[in-house]
């Protein structure tokens, strides 16, 4: 088979074609930008919202009003704001942990998938052993063992950005965005840490079938090193899976920040995540229904529109898989 | 032969899980004696952990606990002082077992028989339906199925407790089991369905209905063997899957099993009882894969010449 560009990106347009006719999936993308942009802008407009934590006593446990589109809690705290703040960190912390988890996946799958032999076997074999732990459980002991680095990583950090001999405000300014980044890597690293498994399965599938075909042999037959076949030539005709299963990690994902959350072993305060807001509203929601409501249909339109934009995905880039 | 190779692949992975949690533990913030609100005198601790052991150089801890622990007796609990890590796990664990198994026969009793349905009425207002209650369920997480079902049957209703549990009243377990078992009866109903889908189209099926099969004895004697092995491979991963959210579902409902004592000894780094556990867990999780296997093996002849 020859490696014709025009060829490819034929097979793009194609892709972009299946996934326009499916409407699920476009419905999916467009909200999953609403809600996306929403999370990401809108806090950052000086004004607009209410300040998410600020205790308003007066105004607590308010059902939703022109005031307060979603209510307060029971602090007098307005839930639009803290449903689009908590969504910033679970955003973060879903693609960032997927980030973590494609490339380790990715590099893993193919190192093992192009060497073969001996070193793939061990690989795999590695790979088959850690998909038989408890997972959660695994999880949530490794952030707990990691959580003591965040005060040292908040530190070097204001340090860096704020210089070591700054002053007390300046040093607070970079503290208060630093913190919350630094405050969720041991989330970001204990789940990403084992949820590459998959992906580095599918991946060592993928590069194996490449790396078979005759346009390899012909860049190895003309002297190219192995780190350029790799990258330049297999893993680029693997994209379309690997864009797939990373949409489809991403959900799982989310879902594990919120679970840990829940139960208090996530996001802690006074960082909130659409977890933590669950929980808040879980507890109230006899009387106060709207604490409950509005994260849930954030956070579940979220991951309602990843599995229908990655099953999408599926179909479009990677027809011949199985649907599940 | 194949037997005995997966039997030293689990004990490998036993090995790995007890390495990796050993040096966990050892490794979280604090630990069982210098945390907490009461100090704890120097000397006094330093009494404390000698009897724990905690004193000896590392590998030797390390050798001592794994002896232990293939003993069968992971020891004696840090936080319930004096309490055997066996005991502790004998009274909790019945009612983790009782809760998961429960969740995984409705999961399966109601997510197969919904997948089936769904793909003999493929593209119908049947499928669509039944898809997309399987997407609710997998995309509304059980830590707010559960609180609502709690309040809607437990407290608006009060036809089932919302909270805790009793041996000796099912009721109690219902709405746990659901929670629990949500999700996987979505998945279980996603993957049956497209392993039907793959069976009715092949030739045969026309070949039995042009020969007058009856479409239920269709489904059932000629399709459900193939169909289902998808779901039937989902099985030992979702049984890992019940296993870590029974400490969430526990956790919502209040109910004494292994998850509240799992949570409560990571909380103070409670060793023993830490370990226990999670071989427990471990070992679970590997006769689930293993059944599993063995199952695909049964219903999939072309697999057995492996």
């Amino acid at each position: 088979m020859t490696d014709k560009p025009e060829q490819k990106s034929s097979l793009w347009k194609d892709a972009v074609l299946r996934l326009r006719k499916n409407h699920a999936a476009m419905v999916s993308l467009v909200l999953l930008a609403l809600i996306v942009s929403a999370c990401l802008v809108l806090p950052a407009i000086p004004g607009l919202l209410h300040d998410p934590n600020a205790l308003n006593l007066p105004n607590k446990n308010q059902p939703p009003s022109a005031a307060h589109w979603f209510g307060t809690d029971h602090l007098g705290r307005d839930i639009l704001a803290r449903v689009l703040g908590g969504g910033r960190i679970s955003i973060a912390v879903g693609f960032i942990t997927t980030l973590v988890a494609v490339t380790i996946g990715v590099m893993w799958g193919a190192v093992a998938g192009y060497t073969g032999g001996r070193t793939d076997a061990a690989m795999m074999r590695t790979v088959d052993v850690l998909y038989a732990l408890p997972f959660l459980i695994i999880v949530i002991l490794l952030g707990k063992t990691l959580e003591p680095i965040t005060g040292g990583l908040t530190d070097f950090f204001v340090n860096l950005f704020a210089g070591a001999d700054a002053d007390t405000r300046a040093r607070n300014d970079t503290r208060a965005w630093v913190e919350p980044i630094t405050t969720l890597v041991p989330l970001f690293v204990a789940i990403g840490a084992l949820s590459w498994l998959t992906v580095s399965r599918i991946v060592r599938a993928q590069v194996q079938s490449v790396a078979s075909q005759e346009f390899v042999e012909a860049a190895r037959s003309l002297g190219l090193g192995h780190l350029r076949i790799l990258f330049r030539h297999i893993l680029p005709n693997t994209v379309g899976p690997i864009i797939v299963y990373t949409t489809l990690t991403i959900p799982g994902i989310m879902l594990f920040e919120a679970t840990l959350s829940f139960l208090g072993l996530g996001v802690k305060p006074p960082y909130s995540s659409w977890g933590i807001l669950i929980d808040e509203g879980a507890n109230r929601m006899l009387s106060n229904f709207w604490l409950l409501f509005f994260p849930t249909l954030f956070f579940s339109t979220t991951l309602f529109s990843l599995n229908f934009l990655g099953d999408g995905l599926r179909d479009a880039l990677d027809p011949k898989s199985a649907k599940d | 032969m194949a037997i005995l190779q997966r039997f030293l692949q689990g004990m490998l992975v036993l090995f790995v899980l007890f390495t990796i949690t050993f040096f966990l533990i050892k490794a979280l913030p604090g630990g069982p004696f210098q945390s907490g609100e009461r100090a704890i005198p120097a000397h006094v601790r330093a009494k404390v952990e000698a009897y724990y052991g905690l004193d000896q150089p590392l590998h030797i801890q390390y050798t001592r606990q794994l002896g232990n622990l293939l003993r069968g007796d992971p020891g004696i609990s840090m936080r319930l002082e004096g309490r055997e890590v066996t005991e502790i796990i004998g009274q909790a664990f019945p009612v983790s077992l009782r809760l998961g198994v429960f969740a995984m026969g409705l999961a399966i009793l109601t997510g197969i028989p919904l997948g089936v349905l769904a793909a003999w009425k493929k593209n119908s207002i049947i499928d669509y339906g039944a898809m997309a209650v399987a997407m609710i369920g997998i995309c509304i997480p059980a830590f707010v199925v559960g609180p609502v079902l709690a309040e809607i049957f437990g407290r608006r209703i009060g036809m089932l407790p919302a909270m805790g549990w009793s041996p000796a009243d099912p009721t109690s377990w219902l709405l746990p089991a659901v929670t629990l078992g949500l999700a996987t009866a979505a998945y279980l109903s996603r993957l049956t369905r497209a392993g039907m889908l793959d069976v009715l189209n092949q030739d045969f099926v026309r070949t039995a209905r042009a020969k007058g099969v009856s479409e239920m004895r269709l489904l059932v004697r000629h399709c459900l063997r193939g169909g289902v092995i998808p779901a039937v491979a989902y099985i030992g991963p979702a049984f890992a899957f019940i296993i870590s959210g029974s400490v969430v579902v526990e956790s919502i409902f209040a109910m004494p099993g292994i998850g509240m004592h799992f949570i409560k000894a990571i909380e103070v780094g409670d060793a023993p009882v830490i370990l226990g556990i999670v071989m427990l867990y471990g070992i679970l999780i590997i006769t689930a894969n293993f059944l599993t296997d063995l199952a695909g093996i049964w219903l999939n002849p072309r697999l057995r010449k492996s």
